[in-house]
Parts: C-alpha cells; structure tokens; sequence
C-alpha cells in the first residue's frame, strides 16, 4: 500500500502540494486527474526520491520512502514517464535490459537479451526493433517500448505519467489496454496520471482529483460520474464554468 | 549609479560567485570520489576514452601541427632580427610543450568535448532520461559523470603527448623545407634542450584541462534549465568556463611549475 500523509512542496512562491493525503491500496490501479500544472507528476516523483517533499512522508508497505535503502526500494517500482525517457544512445534492447545489465538484478547478456525480447513481444513489438535505436521509433512505439523497461523485471508497483499523451486516439486506446492488461496479469499497484478520461476509464479502479495542492475527491471510478464533487463534474466535462479557474 | 548600489552589485557578484565555486567544488569533489567506489561501469569508461580522446586526436593534431609550424616562422622572423634564428628548435619546443601543447588541447576539448557532454546531459534532464536513470536504481554521478571526468583524466595526457609531438613535428617541417635547418641537427637540439620536466608539467596540465573540460561540461549539463534555451545556455556556459578555468589553471600551474 502507498499512503501520502501531508505531503507539501513548494518552488519558491508556488505551493504545487499544498496537503496531499491518498492511499492506494496493494494491486489497486488508482488515477490521478488533475489540470495540468497542478502537481500530479510532483505527486509521483515524491514517491521515486526524484523530488523531495517540504514536509509529510510516504509510507510504501509500512516502511517510510525517506527511511529506506533506495537503491533496494526503487528496484520495486517501474515507471513510464510522458515522454517515454528512453536513453538514446542505447538500442532498444539495452533500453529495456537496463536493470537487468547492471546491479543486484543482473544477468548474463543473452539472458537480459532474450527478457527483453520477450517484454517487448508483451508489449507488440516485434524483435526486429530490438537493435534499433529510439530515435527509429515512432512515438507510439517509444511508449510501447517505454512500458518494456517499466515491466522488464517485474516491479511490485508502476507508475505511468500521461502514457497516452502525444498519441493518436487509436494508438491511445492501444496503450491503454495493453496497460490494463499488464496491471490485471502481474498483480500490481498501480498509479496513472493523466487528464485523459478515456485513459481513467480504460485503466483505472479507483480515481482521484487532484486541485489547488489538495486532493478534492477520490472514489471508484464508477462512481466518477456521479460523485457530485463540483471539481471533478467540471474537469470531466470539461467546462469552462466551475469552481477551477480557466484562463482565456 | 550611486556607490551604496556600486557595493551592493558588487557583494551580489561576490555572493553568486562564492556560491558558484562552492557548487563546483562540491560537484568535482563528488565526481572524483566516484572513481574510487563501486560501481565502475567498465564499459561507459572505455566508450568515453574512445570519444574524448581517440576521436579528439584529428583535431588536436591538426591544430598543434599548424601552431608548430606558424610558431617556427615567427620565431624564425623574429630571431632574424638580432642574429638569433639558431633557436627557432629549442623556442619551438619548449613552446609547444611547456605552453601550446596543454593549452591548444585544453581549448580544443573545451570546444569539442565539454560542448558535447554538456548538450548531451542538458537534453537528457529536459527528456527525463536522467530520472528515468534514477528510477532504474542507477546513479547519474557514477552512471554518466564519473566515466566522462575519468576519461578526461586518463586521456589529457595523451593528447598533450600527441600535440607536443606534432606541434614540433609542424615546426621541424617548416623549419627543414623552407628554412634551411639540418633535420639531423634540429631533432638533437630539441632533444638535448627537453628536459623530462618540461614533458611531466605538460602531462600534469593535460590531465587538469582533462578534468576541468568533463567537469564543467557534466556539471552544466546536469544542472541546465528546462527547455531548449536550457540547453543552448548549458552548453554556452560550460565552454565559457572551460575555457577560462582552463587558461587561469594553467598560469597557476606554470607559476608554480617554472617559477617556484
């Protein structure tokens, strides 16, 4: 289970995080909605130590984020992030094998190779794109490839950051699926960010708005389109009117 | 513009400089240590090596041997003038190898290296492939910093090795074809006027220029802005203070190597 307790964080003047409190629970795939600029990706990069909160802790499976081993503790998560972040001066293999050439998750060379092979079939991709590079690829591929190094050693917890962001509304719902998919097969917690309904309603069990550095409604995503939180039937609509603020 | 605000500006320079050194100094102390802990990523060494040093060696070579050679005719054109023209080998080499070898190389990897890493990390943060990086449990300062310094440092040297070299090979050309100088005579007196502490202060020199042209093209690149701008800026302000650092160092050095 990941819980945020109070999690705050400013950049100078702009408190993003104002009191963040959410709990996901294990092998549950939560989505966090939210306009953009609104702290979503902050949110997530509390979790991974890639930005620290000003105050608060993250508890993941009882043990404080802050307070843990991090190379052990990250080796547990995967994440695809927007813009797929893949290294290019690797090919495609190498991206996806990463973890699996190097630490305490290393294996032989044809071993990393024939995993990540097979991650990439996971993912549709055939092995002849294997030794290509990224910059060969085109977007919905980096994703797809993205997601590959996100699953290649089986992480208990992944994190996507706008997986469909920059995608045709086909490729859009590939990517979704195939996300859903890999959540239900390996079982694991999941946290999407996104301000795609389409991709909340592909992927996600339980949902939650995030404004103004606080989380303003969470609930099953069932239960979305009824929750009768002023926020949430704004953003999901889409209208301009509404207690969020719209410049025009 | 009013003194109070003359000393203000000036504290302010003061203050942002300060802290400028004193980031560096921690980045360079960081990188350094690095080279001695676990994990050593092999691999990304030797790629570095190739990248910094051996694909480096055209370009210094060309410019040393050019520099060789314009630096025999004005010594040569100089010399004339009070009957000195026997020294055009001697000046040429202690020329070249105390000074022009390090600096010409220093320059040269500032342009061509430090731009590089600099444009290279700078695009990584703006992609997120640095986080990415960090989120495969796989530290950036060993990963991506410490192969790049350490390349730096193993391949100054050598660099400095081959612009000294050709430096007054460029000099021995120009100075046998079109000035007249003996080959046989002109190889022993550069030989005989060396010592091997001029080539060892050279060699040190290649290795600080090394290191501050990696250090400041890692140090710039990871801590550029978001963006495009970030990027040009990253890399502008790394060659910039390669350049300088790597001209101030070696005053410092040839004060304390030939003066102390």
């Amino acid at each position: 289970m990941i819980h945020f307790k109070n999690i705050k964080k400013s950049f100078d003047n702009n408190h993003v995080l104002r009191d963040v409190n959410l709990e996901v629970a294990r092998g549950q795939s939560m989505a966090i909605i939210g306009g953009s600029g609104t702290g979503k990706s902050v949110l997530i990069k509390t979790v991974l130590g890639l930005i620290k909160p000003d105050s608060g802790i993250i508890i993941v499976d009882g043990i404080d984020v802050n307070k843990s081993t991090h190379d052990q503790f990250l080796e547990r998560f995967g994440m695809l992030f927007q813009g797929g972040a893949l290294f290019d001066s690797l090919p495609v293999w190498k991206n996806v094998a990463f973890r699996l050439q190097r630490g305490s998750q290393k294996r032989s060379k044809d071993e990393a190779r024939e995993i990540s092979i097979k991650k990439l079939r996971r993912v549709g991709l055939g092995p002849e794109i294997a030794d290509k590079y990224p910059a060969e690829l085109s977007g919905g591929m980096q994703k797809r490839v993205s997601l590959a190094r996100a699953i290649a050693t089986d992480p208990e917890i992944i994190f996507f950051d706008e997986p469909t962001t920059g995608l045709d509304p086909i490729m859009s719902s590939v990517i979704n699926e195939l996300i859903r998919e890999i959540v239900v097969e390996l079982g694991v917690t999941a946290m999407t960010i996104t301000h795609d309904m389409t991709s909340v309603m592909a992927i996600a069990d339980q949902v939650a708005m995030l404004h103004d550095g606080k989380i303003q409604w969470c609930g099953s995503r069932s239960k979305l389109k009824d929750s009768g939180n002023s926020y949430v039937n704004q953003f999901i609509h889409g209208t301009a009117k509404g207690p969020i603020k719209t410049l025009r | 513009m009013t003194l109070a605000k003359i000393v203000s500006e000036l504290g302010r320079f003061l203050i942002q400089f300060l802290v400028s050194t004193g980031k560096v100094s921690i980045f360079a102390g960081q990188a350094l240590s690095y080279i001695f802990r676990p994990p050593f990523y092999l691999r990304e060494i030797i790629s570095n090596v190739f990248n910094i040093g051996y694909l480096s060696i055209p370009v210094v070579g060309l410019t040393a041997t050019f520099t060789g050679a314009a630096l025999a005719l004005q010594i040569y054109s100089g010399g004339s003038r009070f009957n000195a023209t026997e020294v055009v080998p001697q000046i040429v080499a202690i020329g070249m190898v105390r000074e022009l070898g390090p600096v010409l190389v220093g320059l040269m990897i500032a342009a061509r290296v430090t731009s590089s890493i600099a444009a290279e990390l700078a695009t990584m943060k703006v992609t997120e492939q640095l986080d990415a990086l960090i989120t495969l449990s796989t530290n950036p300062m060993k990963y991506l910093v410490m192969p790049r310094v350490l390349a730096g440092i193993i391949t100054g040297p050598i660099l400095v090795l081959v612009a000294d070299s050709l430096g007054v090979f460029g000099g021995f050309l120009v100075s046998t074809q079109s000035l007249g100088f003996n080959p046989n005579n002109y190889i022993l007196s550069t030989v005989h006027f060396l010592t091997a502490a001029d080539i060892l202060s050279s060699l040190v020199k290649g290795a600080s220029f090394g290191l501050i042209a990696t250090l400041m093209g890692c140090y710039y690149g990871l801590n550029s802005n978001h963006g495009a701008q970030g990027v040009g800026s990253a890399t502008k302000s790394s060659v910039q203070a390669a350049a300088v650092l790597i001209l101030a160092i070696n005053f410092l050095l040839t004060a304390l190597l030939f003066t102390a």
